[in-house]
């Protein structure tokens, strides 16, 4: 019976770092440029696709991972100035449809490039599971979980005591003002699309070995990801790891207790419910609007 | 006489009208039919959509769950239990209605890209139950849906229909039906945008706070065109579940919510000649790219970055603009 709980509390605690993962990039583009990245979901799929290509080539799999999380990145940029940034204007409606297309746009290149199949990654240490309290747990998950503190013990670094960090939180609170104190903010949004399609990558591909990868996975995860986001209240990072690791914990309960078929309905309904009665999400700030 | 007919609001319609008839003068093959006709149907959809996105400045990413609540019932209504179609089309426009309207009223009270996040949700929510529901819904497999009759009347592609003495065969019979329909549906939505209705909305996308300053309701008014958009969607579900005798959770998907948006956003936002010009547009891009089909999901998501970055009022009213532009500088040189 416990153990039942324990195995359920593991893989929820292991996908919902996955969608921490997701929701944080979303988070820090959104803090930078309030975009939407409906893209964040596409950058996991390369982080995953792009490690099997690589090591299909033949590449040992730490550089292959290395090369695909840069492939990540690239598109990340890519994204900002190709897309986003020539519709400096535009509405949100305009911007969240431009990173629908690009999102589809990318899909649809992995598609042509990568073919339609799904793939393996091997774990990266062994298959030998552990055993804990009568449940038990992949080494992967283990993976996923260190990786994931580490990434957001390093943001949280970078954000409070980098230069750049600084930089990148100062323009997403007055463009305006960055920018007179010398803040290059064009730099500064292609750093934050960056960073945050390393996030997705590295998320993509630490837990590809449990959950398979194809062209398509990014869909899902990028709209499980936002889901995370808005739960913990958008824009504010804290939210993001709780709404994340909640997310995951509240799915897999359900798949366990309730019905597997509608472990994805949890999470719609949860944003529903979030929308209804506390819109500023967990922990998000409350905003003043200027006319 | 023709200056009147310019600044009239219901010119495009007349327009609109002498096309779609002309259709079957020039067309043979039931293939082309059974294609206008979706593209009707999908055009009407859009226009009302277009109310919502293009009017009210907020974005549904889950038209298709109504569209698809909207098929699944008529289908289930009238096949499984009988009902006669224009009552189970009417119960179904009825419950989508009631369904937007409980998911929009508190939602439109907040600002911003909210609504959109609800209705992925509820988009999302609506096809999971679809696919998961196998005993009633056929689940991912789809279902037979009886064909559309009308007080013993029945209509069906495969028919044989006499009009004034001319025999009309069964896939023509349709497209008419359904054009006449689309004319409706845009005459209903032009209706909306010139009443008081219309005129909140337009005051509500240039400055919500404006608006409101002058007494106008906004959250009312959102989310009245909201379940208005949304029962558009379930009313052309019902149809299209009628016309295609066969109905796949494909339609409620949240990839084809965004191929509504799609066309809504490409042919242009606010312009119902645009947003029907932007249905066929994407309706026939998978003819146009036949022997590239692995091309397709590129192509389509590029085609949307591409027009919202450099054409983001659509390709409708930019070449509108254009025209204008064109005639004015060669009228003023004249």
């Amino acid at each position: 019976m416990f153990s039942e709980f324990l195995q359920y509390l593991f893989t929820g605690i292991t996908i919902g770092a996955t969608y921490a993962l997701v929701a944080l990039g979303f988070t820090i583009i959104y803090n930078a440029s309030h975009v939407i990245n409906f893209a964040q979901g596409e950058f996991l799929m390369i982080g995953g696709m792009g490690t099997v290509a690589f090591m299909g080539l033949g590449i040992p799999m730490f550089f292959a991972i290395v090369l695909a999380v840069l492939l990540a990145c690239l598109v990340g940029i890519a994204l900002q100035r190709l897309a986003i940034a020539p519709a400096k204007n535009a509405d949100v409606v305009t911007l969240i449809i431009i990173t629908i297309g690009a999102s589809i746009f990318i899909r649809g290149i992995a598609q042509v490039v990568w073919g339609k199949d799904y793939h393996v990654v091997p774990s990266f240490s062994g298959d030998e599971p552990i055993r804990l309290g009568g449940a038990v747990l992949n080494t992967q998950s283990m993976w996923v979980l260190s990786i994931g503190t580490v990434l957001v013990v390093a943001l949280i670094l970078f954000f409070t005591r980098t230069l750049i960090g600084r930089a990148i939180l100062g323009t997403s609170m007055n463009k305006l003002a960055a920018q007179l104190v010398g803040v290059k903010t064009q730099m500064v949004l292609m750093l934050a699309f960056g960073l945050s399609a390393l996030l997705g990558s590295v998320a993509g591909v630490t837990v590809a070995p449990i959950t398979f990868t194809a062209y398509d996975i990014g869909i899902l995860l990028a709209l499980k990801g936002f889901v995370a986001a808005a739960l913990g209240g958008l824009g504010s990072g804290l939210g993001a790891v709780v709404g994340g690791i909640l997310l995951g914990v509240v799915e897999a309960m359900t798949a366990g207790y309730i019905s597997s078929e509608y472990k994805d309905a949890v999470a719609f309904s949860m944003i529903l419910l979030v929308l209804f009665f506390m819109p500023r999400g967990l922990f998000g700030a409350r905003t003043v609007e200027r006319v | 006489m023709f200056e009147r007919f310019l600044n009239w609001r219901m010119n495009y319609v007349v327009v609109l009208a002498v096309i779609v008839f002309a259709i079957p003068l020039v067309m043979e093959n039931p293939f082309y039919y059974d294609m206008a006709t979706q593209i009707a149907i999908i055009a009407a959809t859009v226009v009302g959509l277009n109310l919502l996105v293009g009017y009210a400045g907020q974005i549904s990413l889950g038209h298709a769950g109504f569209y698809g609540i909207g098929a699944y019932f008529s289908a289930i209504a009238t096949t499984t239990y009988g009902w006669p179609p224009l009552l189970a089309m009417i119960v179904a426009a009825a419950v989508v209605g009631l369904v937007a309207y409980i998911v929009g009223r508190p939602i439109l009270k907040l600002k911003g890209h909210y609504l959109s996040m609800a209705t992925l949700a509820v988009g999302f929510i609506i096809a999971i139950i679809i696919n998961n529901e196998g005993q009633m819904t056929g689940g991912p497999d789809g279902m037979p849906v009886a064909p559309f009759s009308l007080f013993g009347w029945e209509l069906s592609s495969f028919g044989l229909y006499s009009f004034f003495g001319m025999a009309v065969p069964g896939h023509v019979a349709w497209y008419l039906v359904m054009a006449v329909i689309l004319l409706i549906a845009v005459i209903l939505a032009q209706n909306i945008i010139d009443s008081p209705l219309g005129r909140a909305l337009r005051s509500i996308h240039g400055s919500e706070i404006a608006a409101r300053t002058v007494g106008v309701d906004t959250a009312r008014y959102k989310s009245l065109v909201f379940v208005i958009s949304a029962i558009y969607a379930s009313v052309m579900g019902s149809i299209f579940a009628h016309f295609s005798g066969f109905i796949t959770p494909a339609i409620a998907s949240f990839d084809y919510s965004i191929v509504l948006i799609t066309m809504v956003v490409l042919g242009g936002m606010a312009s119902p000649m645009g947003v029907i010009l932007g249905a066929v547009a994407l309706k026939l891009l998978p003819q146009f790219l036949a022997g590239f089909q692995e091309y397709e999901t590129a192509v389509f998501g590029f085609i949307l970055m591409a027009t919202m970055i450099f054409m983001p009022k659509g390709f409708y009213p930019t070449a509108v603009n254009f025209v204008r532009g064109k005639l004015r500088k060669s009228g003023g040189e004249a």
